[in-house]
């Protein structure tokens, strides 16, 4: 079975965004555009986040989906602040094929065993924002990890698994953003924990580490931003292009970012390939 | 001039994800579950992501079965996609046992997740689809072995091996992935979300059975 290499895309407002530990997010460019490229280029799947929805309790990224689902045909999957069965309804109407769920889903576990019910398993996409804890622990956080749940991270997992989750994307939040590699313990735990397919997510900032990530877990894919985005980024940069939300201080300088080594997806892949890892190119 | 090809509308999926995708090559195509567009259609698609009793349930009561079945029997072009294909058969495993419209003899099976398999299920992502030793293989021009994106936790058994068009290889669980038995095609793989190739499978169906 080929590994996946999803583009993980944040959304702030009409904006693709990036943070570092899901917070300090720094405007990039415009989200079809970066869409389109990594579809041209031959990303597997692509996630769309509104990394702020639950905080503003909005949900905006109908637009944005709508637009894309036009021209791109690889699945698509929408998260941030889905909190009822119509919010999700409306995310597939718009041509998302499958949501991501974790504040709605921690709130109220029904929600997540409804939502499968009516839609499938395999459109029930869930999140966990992990914190490693001082006694080596994995405690499981929403909103960005500003909320505590109390959860355990491998418990919670299985539990997901029995409300009728199809897929778990694992963020670790403390190495998300940071380019210092997977938390490989975290990743490793959670993907023996079930058996739905597991999409790790935060901390790549070399191929290596994507490599080690393969090797040394049973993890089905991976959702990668920072290596692919501030790739792109340098580009091409319309500063004016970007009035409404964020801080484009960072664009503006037309730098790269030195924990990271930009990549393109087929160089990501080949990379693979040729250690043994087995990708679609 | 467009063939009128209609999308059975029956409250399962993602419609417009398969609408998107033909007219990505300039087909327009029409959602619907008026049993009178349906039955006036040169070439129908059966689409469907959920669970197979839910869908029987509702084409029982959008008062679909005949007119669909109808359609097939007419000889008319008939493309069914991942759910839309295990519907076609005559029964599946899902949730006890359910009925199927009885088209393509065979049954749906769950992926087994015994001790001897260690399959993830749902089969989610991106796989090989492998043509079988058959004459008929327009629907694959253009295609060689590539990869296309499925997600399904169950699989058809056809009762005819001839019905095969390409099986698919899960982690050493070899599965049927498509068929072709007279005017039906069906996979069980997403044509609409498999990228180019996926794109080159509904041209195909297109150019080859419907125009």
């Amino acid at each position: 079975m080929n590994k996946r290499i999803i583009a993980r895309l944040d959304i702030k407002g009409d904006n693709l965004v990036k943070g570092i530990h899901l917070e300090g997010l720094r405007v990039l460019g415009k989200p079809e555009d970066y869409a389109r490229y990594y579809y041209e280029s031959g990303a597997d799947e692509l996630m769309f986040m509104d990394v702020v929805a639950s905080l503003y309790n909005r949900n905006s990224l109908q637009d944005i989906i709508s637009r894309v689902a036009r021209e791109i045909f690889i699945p698509l999957t929408v998260g941030g602040g889905l909190r009822n069965i119509d919010d999700i309804r409306m995310a597939l109407r718009s041509g998302a094929d499958k949501v991501s769920l974790n504040t709605a889903a921690v709130a109220n576990k029904h929600f997540v065993s409804e939502a499968s019910r009516i839609f499938g398993s395999s459109n029930i996409v869930a999140c966990i924002e992990a914190i490693k804890q001082p006694d080596g622990s994995y405690l499981a956080y929403t909103d960005n990890a500003r909320e505590h749940t109390g959860l355990e991270v491998v418990k919670w997992a299985r539990e997901l698994q029995e409300l009728g989750a199809g897929e778990i994307i694992i963020t670790s939040v403390d190495n998300e953003g940071t380019g210092q590699g997977y938390d490989l313990e975290l990743i490793r735990q959670v993907s023996a924990a079930v058996s739905i397919p597991v999409i790790a997510h935060g901390g790549a900032g070399k191929l290596e580490h994507l490599k080690d990530l393969f090797n040394d877990t049973n993890v089905d894919a991976v959702a990668v931003a920072s290596m692919l985005h501030y790739n792109r980024s340098q580009m091409d940069i319309n500063p004016s292009a970007f009035n409404k939300e964020g801080n484009i201080a960072f664009l503006m300088s037309g730098t790269g970012f030195s924990k990271f080594d930009t990549t393109s997806i087929p160089a990501m892949k080949e990379y693979l390939s040729s250690e043994g890892v087995h990708c679609r190119i | 001039m467009n063939k009128k090809v209609v999308i059975l509308d029956y409250e399962m999926g993602n419609l417009f994800s398969v609408k998107n995708a033909f007219l990505s090559f300039g087909v327009e195509t029409t959602i619907s579950s008026d049993k009178a567009v349906i039955a006036a259609a040169d070439a129908v698609i059966l689409p469907g992501v959920g669970a197979f009793g839910q869908a029987m349930d509702n084409l029982r009561r959008l008062d679909l079965v005949e007119t669909f079945s109808n359609f097939c029997k007419s000889g008319k072009p008939v493309l069914g996609i991942c759910l839309g294909l295990q519907l076609l058969f005559n029964e599946s495993e899902e949730f006890g046992n359910s009925k199927g419209l009885g088209l393509v003899p065979g049954t749906v099976k769950k992926f087994d997740q015994g001790s001897d398999m260690d399959l993830k299920v749902p089969h989610i992502g991106w796989n090989e689809i492998s043509r079988v030793n058959r004459t008929n293989t327009d629907m694959l021009q253009g295609i060689d072995k590539d990869a296309m994106y499925f997600v399904h936790s169950y699989y058809v058994m056809p009762e005819s091996a001839d019905a095969v068009l390409t099986t698919t290889n899960y982690d050493g669980f070899i599965f049927c992935s498509s068929i072709q038995i007279n005017n039906i095609f069906a996979c069980q793989f997403h044509p609409e979300k498999s990228g180019k190739k996926g794109l080159n499978i509904f041209m195909n169906w297109y150019d080859k059975f419907v125009k």
